[in-house]
C-alpha cells in the first residue's frame, strides 16, 4: 500500500516536473493549407478528439481597412459539456479560461493556428487534479496541432 | 529491487526517452520553428532563417543559444524542453539550407571606442534597431505588418541576442549586410574597419546595461475576480451597461456551455459576456497576431453557493504568455478597462 502510494506520488511529481516547469506558454502550428481548408481540418481534428465546437468568432473587422493583408482571422471555441460543468463547479477560478479555443489566421498562403498551452497555467493553479486535466488538454491540443501541420 | 526497477523506468520515461527515438531535424523544425519562421525558413512572425547572407555568417553557437535562450520579451521563446541532440538536429537542418562555403569565424572579442560607437549607432543603426537597440515594432510578414517590410529589425539590447551573437559575427553582419532585408553592408556604405569595431563594442556594452534590468519573472494573478452583492440577473445587466459605458461593443451574452449541450440543459448560472473594441483588437493584432486566443474580450458571471462572482482573464499576463514586451502597454490599458468594468458593475 505504502509502496503504491510512493510510486503514485513520484509519478505525480515527475509528471508535474517534466511538463509544467518547461511548458511553452503557447502552442503553434503552421499549415500549408489555405485558410478555408485549414479551418475545415482544424474543426475535424477537434471533433475527432471528442470535443464539440461551440462557437466560431470573427475578430478581424476593420483589419483590412487598417491596411493589413489578411482579414481571415477566427477564434474557434470548443469543449466537452460535462467536463466544463464539473470543472467550473469544482474550480470556478478556471472559468475565465473556458471553453478552450484556437486562434486561426491566414499568413500569406499558409495558415497559422495558436492556442494557450494549459500546462503553462499550472503554476497559477497548483493542484494535482488540475495539473492532470491540463496535461490531458495539452496532449489533445498538441495532437490537433500535429494534424494541422501534417495535413497537406 | 522491484521498486528500483520501477523508479528507473519512470525516470527513463521522464528524462531519457527522447535520446532513444530517432531524431529528425526536419520534423523538429516543423514542430517547433516553422509556425513562426516558415516551413522553408523564409520567415513570418519570426525572422527569415534561410537567407544565404544570414546562414553564411551565423555560427552553430549562435543558433544553439538562440534556441535555448530565446529572445526575452521579443516573442521568440526559450526552448528549454528540447534535448541537446534535438537542438543540434534543428541547427543541422537549418544549416542544410545553405549551399555556399562557410568560413569559420574567430572567437576573438573586438575592441573599439564605445563613445564613438554610440554616435555611429545613432547615425546608422537607430532608425531600424531603435534608439536604445530595442528593435522594431510588431511581428509577422503578412498579417501584422505590410509585406513591403520583409523583416522586423531585431532587438540588440536583448540578453538572448547578446549571449548568442559573438563580436565577430556581429561585425560580419555589418560588413556584409543581409541581402533580402533592409540591413545593408556598412562597409560598402563607407564605414572604416575601426568604425565597425566601435559599433560592435558599443552593442557589446549593452550587456552592462542589461545587468541593471535583469529578465524578471512576472507574477500577476491569472484572473480578476470580484463578488457582487446584486442578484445574478442584475449583475449581468450591470456588466452589460458598464461594458457599453467603457466604449466597448457587446457581441453576445451566453451560458458557458452554450453550443456544447442541449439548450435546455445549459448552465444558466454561468454566463459569459463577449465584447470588443475594434481599435484595441487591431492594435493588439498588429503587435502580435497570436494574441487572438485571449479575444474577444470576455467577462464571466457565476452564481455558486448563493454568491455571485464576476471574473475575467487578467490582461496583464498577456506580455508574459506571448513573451512580447510590446504588449505590456496595451495589456495594462486593457487591465484598467477590465477592472473599471468589473468594479463599476459591483458598486
Amino acid at each position: 500500500m505504502i509502496r503504491r502510494l510512493i510510486i503514485t506520488l513520484i509519478t505525480g511529481v515527475l509528471l508535474t516536473f517534466t511538463h509544467s516547469s518547461f511548458a511553452e506558454a503557447l502552442l503553434l502550428a503552421r499549415s500549408s493549407q489555405d485558410f478555408p481548408e485549414a479551418m475545415s481540418t482544424l474543426q475535424n481534428a477537434i471533433s475527432k478528439k471528442g470535443y464539440k465546437i461551440s462557437k466560431v468568432q470573427r475578430v478581424d473587422e476593420g483589419l483590412k481597412k487598417s491596411g493589413f493583408n489578411s482579414d481571415k482571422y477566427r477564434i474557434v471555441f470548443f469543449g466537452k459539456a460535462d467536463e466544463i460543468r464539473k470543472l467550473s463547479n469544482k474550480f470556478p477560478e478556471l472559468i475565465p479560461y473556458l471553453p478552450l479555443n484556437f486562434a486561426i489566421f491566414a499568413e500569406g498562403r499558409d495558415t497559422l493556428v495558436s492556442t494557450l498551452n494549459p500546462a503553462g497555467l499550472k503554476s497559477y493553479y497548483p493542484t494535482l487534479e488540475i495539473a492532470i486535466v491540463f496535461d490531458r488538454w495539452e496532449k489533445d491540443l498538441r495532437e490537433i496541432l500535429s494534424v494541422i501541420r501534417n495535413t497537406k | 529491487m522491484r521498486q528500483t526497477q520501477i523508479l528507473s523506468a519512470l525516470c527513463l520515461l521522464a528524462f531519457g526517452w527522447p535520446t532513444f527515438a530517432a531524431i529528425d531535424g526536419k520534423q523538429l523544425y516543423g514542430s517547433h520553428c516553422a509556425a513562426c519562421h516558415g516551413s522553408n525558413g523564409m520567415g513570418g512572425v519570426g525572422i527569415p532563417l534561410a537567407l544565404p547572407t544570414y546562414l553564411e555568417i551565423v555560427t552553430e553557437k549562435y543558433l544553439v543559444n538562440s534556441i535555448r535562450l530565446g529572445r526575452p520579451g521579443r516573442v521568440m521563446p526559450a526552448f528549454t524542453r528540447l534535448t541537446d541532440s534535438e537542438v543540434q538536429a534543428i541547427v543541422k537542418y537549418i544549416f542544410g539550407w545553405y549551399k555556399g562555403k562557410k568560413e569559420p569565424l574567430p572567437n576573438t572579442p573586438i575592441k573599439g571606442d564605445i563613445t564613438n560607437g554610440a554616435k555611429l549607432f545613432t547615425q546608422y543603426c537607430a532608425e531600424c534597431h531603435g534608439v536604445n537597440g530595442e528593435g522594431g515594432s510588431g511581428t509577422g510578414v503578412s498579417f501584422s505588418r505590410h509585406q513591403g517590410l520583409p523583416i522586423i529589425p531585431p532587438a540588440l539590447l536583448n540578453s538572448g541576442f547578446l549571449a548568442s551573437a559573438s563580436d565577430q559575427m556581429h561585425k560580419m553582419t555589418l560588413v556584409k549586410g543581409r541581402m533580402g532585408t533592409p540591413m545593408v553592408s556598412f562597409k560598402k556604405k563607407g564605414l572604416t574597419d575601426q568604425q565597425l569595431n566601435d559599433i560592435v563594442a558599443y552593442v557589446r556594452n549593452f550587456e552592462k546595461l542589461l545587468q541593471f534590468f535583469p529578465d524578471q519573472e512576472k507574477t500577476e494573478p491569472p484572473i480578476l475576480s470580484y463578488t457582487s452583492s446584486s442578484s445574478f440577473e442584475q449583475t449581468v445587466e450591470n456588466i452589460r451597461e458598464a461594458i457599453v459605458s467603457a466604449n466597448f461593443s457587446l457581441i453576445k451574452t451566453q451560458s458557458i456551455d452554450n453550443g456544447l449541450s442541449n439548450p435546455k440543459k445549459e448552465d444558466k448560472k454561468k454566463t459569459i459576456i463577449y465584447f470588443c473594441n475594434f481599435t484595441i483588437i487591431n492594435e493588439l493584432l498588429k503587435l502580435d497576431p497570436r494574441v487572438g486566443v485571449f479575444l474577444p474580450c470576455r467577462v464571466t458571471i457565476v452564481e455558486l453557493e448563493g454568491k455571485v462572482k464576476i471574473m475575467s482573464i487578467n490582461p496583464k499576463i498577456f506580455s508574459t504568455h506571448f513573451n512580447n514586451d510590446e504588449l505590456t502597454g496595451i495589456s495594462e490599458l486593457l487591465y484598467d478597462m477590465y477592472r473599471k468594468i468589473l468594479e463599476d458593475s459591483v458598486l
